[in-house]
């Protein structure tokens, strides 16, 4: 290591992108999109029992500006869609999301009008976590996986991983009904 | 059929007997049906009277009965908190246009209650001082209780924001 040797103790050479990403992977402000039941387990990772502070993540902003990856926690409905979109754009890039639990993945156990079958139709997601609701631990899981992902430079729902069982793949069945 | 439910049938009948088109006991719940047109009259009056005094309306909603005729009602759930007593009144609308007249004038409690029964079922309840819709966007064209609409939706009929 020439420049290393050149400098003496206490010096390293590394990329300059590499070094950036790693400082973002140990501070990603999550961006808490509670909209129902899976909110809750996502406060529990933030308390002290599974506390999600060990990955840097515990700084909750309720200011989209603020935040680098939103966790989209609950059933995100039509109408919601459109405010979840809006809070996403407000958020400076890079930006990530994580799809928490079944209904958010893929409308979970509501296949019906009102639910969006997947936040994925309208934003690019970069973790899906199964789940209904999903344990802090899975949350946890899913905030690790994002952090390779962020220090491998991926971003913008490039590469999606999954946390937990999606029986091999994500489902993800078009139905299409006319009116009688 | 037990003593409040036959002292206030009887009152109905004796004020408002033209506005009765039938009427049921089902495991001491009175049921009422009434005329679409004398609604708001006689929901007055059930609410005035010292005898029947039903100041709570519990809840109002709609029904799809998926019929040729007697399509889509309406159903108002009084209760009386002095008498401690419940009734129902039931009424048919026609299909083609429902409308109502809105009870928003004896209770003020049906204005939400209305806006919901006209989002999920598209009765229309005239005289009602803000009927938008309740939960489904204002753009949105359909109502989703009907008997003929499908679970998952039609498709195009609900906009999602571009990738």
């Amino acid at each position: 290591m020439g420049l290393e040797s050149a400098m003496g103790d206490g010096y390293i050479a590394t990329k300059l992108e590499w070094i950036i990403n790693w400082c973002r992977k140990n501070s990603l402000y999550p961006m808490p999109m509670g909209i129902s039941c899976c909110a809750i387990e996502m406060m529990a990772a933030a308390g002290p029992r599974f506390d999600i502070a060990r990955f840097g993540s515990e700084v909750m902003r309720f200011s989209p500006r603020q935040c680098d990856v939103m966790i989209v926690a609950g059933t995100t409905t039509y109408k919601m869609a459109k405010v979840v979109r809006k809070i996403y754009d407000q958020m400076p890039d890079p930006k990530w999301v994580i799809a928490m639990g079944a209904c958010t993945s893929s409308g979970g156990m509501y296949r019906t009008y009102s639910v969006v079958q997947g936040i994925d139709q309208f934003l690019p997601v970069d973790v899906y976590v199964a789940g209904c609701p999903p344990r802090p631990d899975n949350l946890l899981n899913a905030l690790i996986l994002l952090q390779g992902k962020v220090q491998r430079g991926e971003c913008r729902g490039t590469a999606p991983a999954m946390v937990g069982d999606f029986g091999g793949k994500k489902h993800q069945q078009q139905v299409t009904l006319q009116l009688p | 059929m037990t003593p409040e439910n036959q002292q206030v049938l009887d009152l109905l009948r004796a004020m408002h007997a033209d506005a009765i088109v039938a009427e049921a006991e089902f495991r001491d719940e009175l049921t009422v049906e009434v005329k679409p047109e004398r609604i708001v009259e006689v929901c007055r009056f059930l609410r005035d009277d010292p005898r029947t005094v039903f100041d709570l309306l519990a809840d109002c909603c709609g029904i799809d009965m998926y019929t040729p005729t007697k399509r889509f009602g309406v159903i108002y759930n009084l209760y009386s908190l002095k008498r401690r007593h419940r009734i129902r009144l039931k009424t048919f609308v026609e299909e083609e246009s429902p409308t109502i007249a809105s009870v928003t004038g004896v209770w003020g409690t049906a204005n939400w209650h209305e806006r919901e029964t006209y989002d999920m079922f598209g009765i229309e309840f005239t005289g009602h001082p803000d009927l938008r819709r309740m939960y489904m966007p204002e753009e949105f064209e359909y109502h989703p209780l009907r008997k003929d609409f499908p679970l998952m939706g039609i498709p195009g009929s609900l906009e999602l924001p571009k990738k």
